[in-house]
């Protein structure tokens, strides 16, 4: 996710500031030093900033792959494609990744189901429901990750609430904690910010002339939401997906906190790597595999979803 | 039997009345429009008529069906929306198309009824373009093909003119009117310019504070306005408070002040409120283009032109008279217009003369 950067600002346009203030000598004193200074003169620290924090990590992370590691002596600089021959053909790692892409689609496909309804609801709401509402759909972001995947393991053991509530039915107990399941449910509590903003964000730009139209066709109320609704969010919706999914399939905390020591997503099998075994190069490999299999597939979904409705909604 | 018949009519929205007991009867094939200032009740009126507004009381009959409490889509009626409220992901064929595939009508046939409706306001060539494609005239005309081509019973139209600029106004009102004529559809049409209820209306309906005020033909609301508000709002007016001194059942001799007598006709004073008679305090209105400026000598009053604005077509003058501030409105004859700061004469024909106010002196 983090290499989808902005470029810097392209510089050509600000260099012939400085003439504008040269017809005009007396002003010229009074000219901001900003008038001198090319544009992309002036965004160069946050570049430099940009790009140290960013990409030089990232090239050290993509050289790391390449080397050779050696138990006794740890990582040895070389040039060989071993790790990637190694991560790319284990089965071991093959579950690994299609694990967490299959718990990203899955929470994904849950934070469309529940976020975009939600979202419409929410824009329905008159204000002081709607500004409460919205808060509790944030209220997640302000609470640690940690502090939350903690108390959905509470909730989720085997003498937690939810065995309790099933016990009384006679029921279970379940093995809920160290599952997938209760690592998409963690993922969804938190993602669905995520989803609904941008689907508010959509709802909020929709005519609602548009559906009172459907309703005068004698469209129902469903086939409206259907056929004229939906469509018009379709924008938000894409780009909610696209955040929440990305964001899961590299999410570490949830998954290494409620799947165990065992139940190993992409980002707690790099983090393995790096700290249990020690094998730098295979977790760097893992991590640049993560991105470039996260970044795949998010630009594949784009562009397909994209291209349908870039004509009409623009 | 009217067509439309609004009976009782009211909407509250906690405290605020919007709508006040209105009764309005449309007949088939009609053009009515509901003409007021905004916030006069007009598009709640017509958004009950639409259904998407629940009535608070009162009832709405369809072809003598009461409609008051039906679904806005179980009453097919045709609306078009200020906004146009066109669908942003389809194209102008699949916008148009919409109404008749929810009516469950095959695709052959609206195909064919797709095309006719869109070549009534000659769009034909850009059925496959998407709205955003299309200028502020094109989109209000697809607009109005998608609300016809189901041949509604009622056409509802909410301010549609409104997000276009003057010449296309213009153009656009005068098409309304010929399609309108061409299918027959009944129409009631929400506005607040009154030039535009004027020009295309079988009838105007002005509206004030959730109320009608006044109910009648383009020309005869113009003509015979009932009160201050009507003369107006619609079109511009001189007001002038007088004193009534003889009604005789012919002529009614009116005390304007300043040796100035104004002299109506009883059977033009066409309000409600009763004939005045001798003593009351009335309020007459003169349009300013029954008013005519002569040479100063002549006419009722002396006044002095204050600013002249050219129109065009006409001229109109603002001139200073011991009665107050007249407007007055000159054909462009093509002669040399009367400067500012002329003394002219003002002058009228009793004809012009229309009470609009009463109020009877105890």
């Amino acid at each position: 996710m983090t290499s989808v950067a902005s470029k810097p600002s392209q510089p050509a346009r600000a260099e012939s500031a400085p003439a504008v203030t040269a017809s005009q000598p007396s002003a010229s004193t009074a000219a901001p030093w900003r008038a001198y200074m090319p544009l992309w003169l002036a965004s160069a620290p946050a570049f430099v900033l940009f790009a140290t924090l960013v990409f030089v990590p990232l090239g050290m992370t993509l050289i790391l792959t390449f080397y050779r590691f050696d138990p006794t002596s740890g990582p040895i600089a070389a040039f060989q494609l071993g790790n990637y021959i190694e991560v790319v053909s284990s089965p071991y790692y093959q579950t690994i990744f299609a694990r967490t892409f299959g718990i990203a689609f899955v929470t994904t496909v849950a934070c469309v189901a529940i976020g975009a309804p939600e979202a419409y609801v929410l824009s329905r709401m008159r204000d002081p429901w709607r500004a409460l509402f919205l808060l509790v759909i944030l209220a997640p972001l302000l609470v640690s990750v940690v502090v939350r995947a903690f108390g959905w393991s509470m909730l989720l053991n085997t003498n937690g609430l939810v065995n309790q509530a099933f016990a009384l039915f006679g029921l279970g107990p379940y093995k809920l904690e160290y599952t997938s399941f209760a690592i998409v449910i963690a993922l969804v509590h938190v993602m669905l910010p995520f989803m609904v903003i941008p689907v508010w964000t959509a709802l909020q730009r929709l005519d609602p002339q548009t559906e009172q139209a459907a309703l005068s066709l004698m469209a129902t109320p469903w086939v409206t939401l259907y056929r004229i609704v939906l469509p018009q969010v379709m924008p938000g919706i894409l780009s909610g997906s696209l955040m929440v999914f990305g964001l899961s399939a590299s999410a570490f905390a949830i998954p290494g906190l409620l799947g165990g020591r065992r139940l190993k997503m992409a980002a707690t099998a790099v983090y393995d790597q790096f700290l249990g075994s020690l094998d730098w190069p295979l977790g760097a490999t893992i991590a640049l595999l993560l991105l470039a299999a996260n970044l795949a597939v998010m630009l594949t979904y784009y562009r397909v979803l994209e291209r349908r409705y870039a004509r009409s909604m623009g | 039997m009217s067509f439309l018949k609004l009976t009782d009519l009211s909407k509250s929205f906690g405290d605020l009345q919007a709508v006040r007991n209105l009764d309005l009867s449309v007949e088939k094939g009609e053009f009515v429009s509901l003409l007021g200032p905004s916030g006069c009740g007009k598009t709640t009126t017509l958004q009950m008529i639409a259904g998407f507004l629940e009535v608070s009381s009162g009832s709405i009959a369809l072809d003598g069906r009461d409609i008051t409490h039906l679904k806005p889509n179980r009453r097919g009626l045709g609306v078009v929306f200020q906004s146009y409220a066109l669908f942003p992901h389809m194209s102008v064929g699949d916008n148009v198309r919409f109404g008749l595939e929810m009516r469950g009508i095959d695709r052959k046939e609206s195909e064919e009824r797709v095309r006719e409706a869109l070549s009534l306001v000659r769009l034909d060539a850009l059925a496959h373009r998407f709205p955003r494609e299309l200028s502020g005239g094109q989109r209000q005309r697809v607009a109005l093909a998608r609300a016809i081509v189901i041949a509604p019973p009622v056409l509802l139209l909410d301010e549609p003119m409104s997000n276009l600029d003057a010449k296309l106004r213009e153009d656009m009102q005068f098409e309304l009117r010929t399609i309108q004529r061409r299918i027959g559809t009944t129409t009631v049409m929400v506005t607040h310019d009154q030039s535009e209820a004027l020009s295309i209306s079988d009838r105007v309906v002005v509206m004030e504070a959730g109320r009608i005020t006044q109910i009648d033909t383009p020309y005869r609301a113009y003509e015979r306005p009932e009160n201050r508000f009507v003369s107006q709002f619609i079109g511009k007016a001189n007001l002038l408070a007088g004193t009534v001194l003889v009604n005789d059942g012919e002529e009614i001799r009116i005390d304007l002040g300043h040796d100035v007598v104004a002299v109506g006709r009883s059977a033009l004073s066409a309000n409600g409120h009763g004939e005045p008679s001798a003593g009351d305090t009335v309020t007459v209105c003169i349009r300013p283009e029954k008013v005519k400026l002569c040479a100063s000598s002549h006419g009722r009053v002396a006044a002095t032109v204050t600013s002249r604005f050219f129109l065009g077509s006409q001229w109109l003058y603002r001139v200073a008279s011991p009665l107050g501030e007249v407007l007055v409105c000159c054909q462009n004859e093509g002669g040399e217009p009367i400067a500012e700061g002329e003394l002219v004469g003002v002058d009228w024909t009793n004809d012009a003369v229309r009470f609009v106010a009463t109020e009877t002196r105890q």
